[in-house]
């Protein structure tokens, strides 16, 4: 049980645990700081572990901090700083799941002697006659299944959601009863690694070559300012562009090479698809219909969509355009319930 | 549970819990002028004569307690160099405990000189390249008795000779914490004029140890405050703690030749049923200068922290590195002094045997590795 100190993986351990199961709890040291030791602030922190820690006590069950500050770094820190360096808005909580959690941590679980992984994600593993299925939590407002898009059918084989059956009000209720110390817990919403900080000024601490200074320009070219490096800016950004402009205005553009920031209306924003690399699919090969839906964002319902293969990868046509796709980010493919696969967006299609 | 963890801390002797249990309604604090307080006094004096006599220190005013091993430490190095100025210096080895590696980076950090001097593959320090760093300004020498993790034992009577004849001036300290359970200690005979000891290694409770001071060797405190241990650290005594300490020290002394007849044995079979049944194995540290309780043994192609986590779900406690604040394991800077790769040092654990060992323990745990090791193969 990969246990955060956080109060869903506290309850998906203790849920396993009334359920019968022989559990080991395990918290990842992903990041520390400068000392060796884990941050005092943001997620992650030496108080996560300790609360992790002790209501691995409470459950009566083994509790470990395994060490996988190396790999997260290669695996997740390192590409996060290259990607916004190159202009992209990278998604570290793929990347962490991709490479850390689902591949280093799932191997090790047989090497410790358990059968299977479990975390307190919010999405379900379910069975269907052609194999696992991952589908979206029963919590809609905290599904995460955004995030475990990269899962294969050995993966899911292995791995159990228990607070995916669940909502978040379910799960708080489950705590009280329980009468576990996290069950009051605030949600941790920032990046882990960053902390409470700006990841503005992350990326400044850990990679200096993001101060880069270059323009803001308008969709004509025209110059409207200066900005310190392209790394600071997301599409569909709005607020803290550094220029005086009177209506709403958002990034539209980010072109990492020349420096340049394109700013525009709400509308320069929309794009009617999306090309996307790097594609995998849960079942292992494409869904049978290309009628989808896709989300583009954490935070975004999904849209309805048709999923074709282009001369550049898989491409998204969305029915409705959609706004600020920002490449590095990932689109994650539903239809209903199930999560079909994912990709990374590689660039906005706007041709029709 | 199997535990073989003994060198992080050790159960308590039968002997310490019986005279702290003694020293329950003697709750004076020592520093006062009335009965009660004289009764604490008297049994802290008494303790502190014994604890003189059991490292062969001629006056127990060379005893200053402290609340366990790396208070000790930190006293002595950094007591020593504030002491004779903070322009002065300390060598120490590259292999010392924490408490000891960081007083000397605060050394530094406050504008004095800290060397450090490197170790062979095995663990151990070369007297000559010690000698050879003392200046003229080196206020302490710091080179521990035996390492806590291979348990190398190091030439700290030839080193102490011969810092004394670069440097008459400069103070050598060792510390102890590990050796003194299975090595007969004696101040004298190691010619060194600090020595820290802690209660939890031999026996005794927690939070308390002591750091002998040889007579006139000046140092000043750490803990600033009240003039107790002759202003050499503030704070009112743990006095029960300090009971506990020398029954414990004492307890230790007198069980020594059986705890080494009886350890060194269960290490002996451990090791071999060890070597016999895994290929490559690799016992780490010096072979005959070692403390007789510690193996330390690499596991080609394992990974410790793994291990660790399958003999604790097998009942067999061990360790590996040093726990950090979350309780990972983190490389171990020894095995990185000793020029272990980051691969050789990440399959290392140390198993250490202690007073409560029984005999067919080493056959038990050794059992238990050999499964884990050819589960995982």
């Amino acid at each position: 049980m990969a246990m955060s100190g956080g109060v869903d993986s506290s309850v998906a351990a203790a849920l396993l645990v009334e359920a019968g199961h022989d559990v080991i709890g395990v918290t990842l040291k992903q990041w520390e700081d400068e000392d060796g030791n884990l941050p005092t602030a943001g997620c992650c922190t030496v108080g996560d572990a300790e609360d992790a820690r002790r209501v691995a006590a409470q459950l009566d069950i083994p509790y470990y901090v395994l060490d996988y500050v190396d790999e997260f770094r290669r695996a997740v820190v390192e590409p996060f700083g290259r990607l916004y360096l190159a202009g992209r808005t990278p998604n570290p909580c793929v990347e962490c799941n991709r490479k850390v959690r689902f591949n280093a941590l799932l191997e090790r679980t047989t090497e410790l002697g358990c059968e299977a992984l479990a975390t307190g994600h919010y999405a379900r593993v379910g069975w269907h006659p052609s194999g696992y299925q991952l589908r979206r939590g029963v919590d809609h407002l905290k599904d995460q299944s955004y995030v475990l898009y990269m899962l294969t059918q050995d993966q899911l084989s292995r791995l159990r959601l228990p607070v995916g059956e669940l909502t978040k009000p379910e799960v708080r209720a489950h705590a009280k009863r329980l009468g576990l110390r996290t069950a009051n817990k605030p949600d941790s919403q920032e990046i882990c690694f960053v902390g409470n900080g700006n990841y503005r000024d992350f990326l400044l601490q850990h990679f200096p070559e993001t101060r880069s200074p270059g323009v803001v320009v308008d969709m004509e070219g025209n110059q409207l300012g200066t900005h310190e490096g392209t790394a600071g800016f997301t599409i569909g950004q709005r607020r803290g562009l550094g220029v005086a402009v009177q209506e709403k205005k958002y990034v539209v553009d980010i072109d990492s090479a020349s420096g340049t920031v394109v700013i525009g209306d709400a509308a320069d924003l929309l794009a009617e698809g999306c090309v996307v690399v790097d594609v995998t699919f849960v079942a292992g090969r494409a869904p049978l219909s290309p009628e989808i839906e896709v989300k583009v964002r954490y935070r975004a319902e999904p849209e309805p969509a048709t999923l074709g293969q282009g001369p550049g990868g898989w491409e998204v046509r969305f029915s409705e355009p959609q706004a600020a796709i920002a490449p590095g980010q990932a689109a994650v493919f539903y239809q209903g319930e199930v999560v079909v696969g994912g990709g990374t967006i590689e660039r906005p299609l706007s041709d029709g | 549970m199997l535990y073989l963890d003994h060198a992080a801390s050790t159960p308590l002797r039968p002997e310490a819990w019986a005279a702290m249990e003694d020293f329950r309604e003697n709750f004076g604090n020592p520093a006062g002028i009335h009965g009660v307080s004289r009764g604490a006094k008297n049994a802290m004096e008494e303790a502190r004569e014994h604890a003189a006599h059991l490292i062969g220190a001629s006056r127990s005013d060379e005893i200053v307690f402290t609340g366990g091993g790396s208070e000790a430490d930190n006293l002595a190095i950094k007591g020593a160099w504030d002491a004779a100025g903070l322009r002065s210096g300390v060598v120490v080895s590259a292999v010392e405990h924490k408490a000891v590696l960081e007083s000397a980076a605060y050394v530094e950090r406050l504008g004095g000189k800290a060397s450090v001097v490197g170790v062979s593959r095995v663990g151990v320090v070369d007297p000559a390249e010690v000698a050879a760093a003392v200046e003229a300004n080196t206020a302490v020498v710091s080179v521990m008795l035996a390492n806590n993790e291979t348990g190398a034992i190091q030439s700290v009577t030839e080193i102490a000779e011969r810092v004394k004849s670069v440097n008459p001036g400069s103070l050598v300290h060792t510390d102890a914490v590990q050796a003194f359970v299975s090595e007969t200690l004696s101040v004298d005979e190691l010619g060194v004029d600090m020595l820290s000891l802690t209660a939890h290694k031999f026996g005794g409770p927690k939070g308390v140890g002591l750091l002998y001071v040889r007579d006139g060797a000046h140092i000043e405190p750490v803990v600033h405050g009240g003039s107790q241990e002759r202003g050499r650290r503030a704070g009112t005594h743990n006095t029960m703690g300090i009971v506990g300490l020398v029954a414990a020290m004492a307890a230790a002394d007198s069980d020594r030749e059986r705890f080494r007849e009886m350890v060194a044995e269960a290490r002996h079979r451990f090791e071999a049923t060890l070597i016999e049944a895994i290929p490559g194995l690799r016992v780490n540290g010096p072979i005959s200068n070692r403390l007789i309780q510690h193996s330390h043994v690499g596991f080609p192609g394992q990974n410790s922290e793994t291990l660790l986590i399958r003999f604790d779900q097998a009942g067999l406690a061990a360790a590996a590195g040093s726990a950090c604040q979350s309780g990972a394991v983190e490389v171990s800077h020894v095995l990185t002094a000793m020029g272990f790769t980051e691969t050789e040092a990440a399959e290392a654990i140390r198993f250490s045997f202690g007073w409560t060992t029984g005999p067919g323990d080493a056959e038990l745990a050794a059992k238990i590795v050999v499964d884990v090791v050819e589960s995982l193969s």
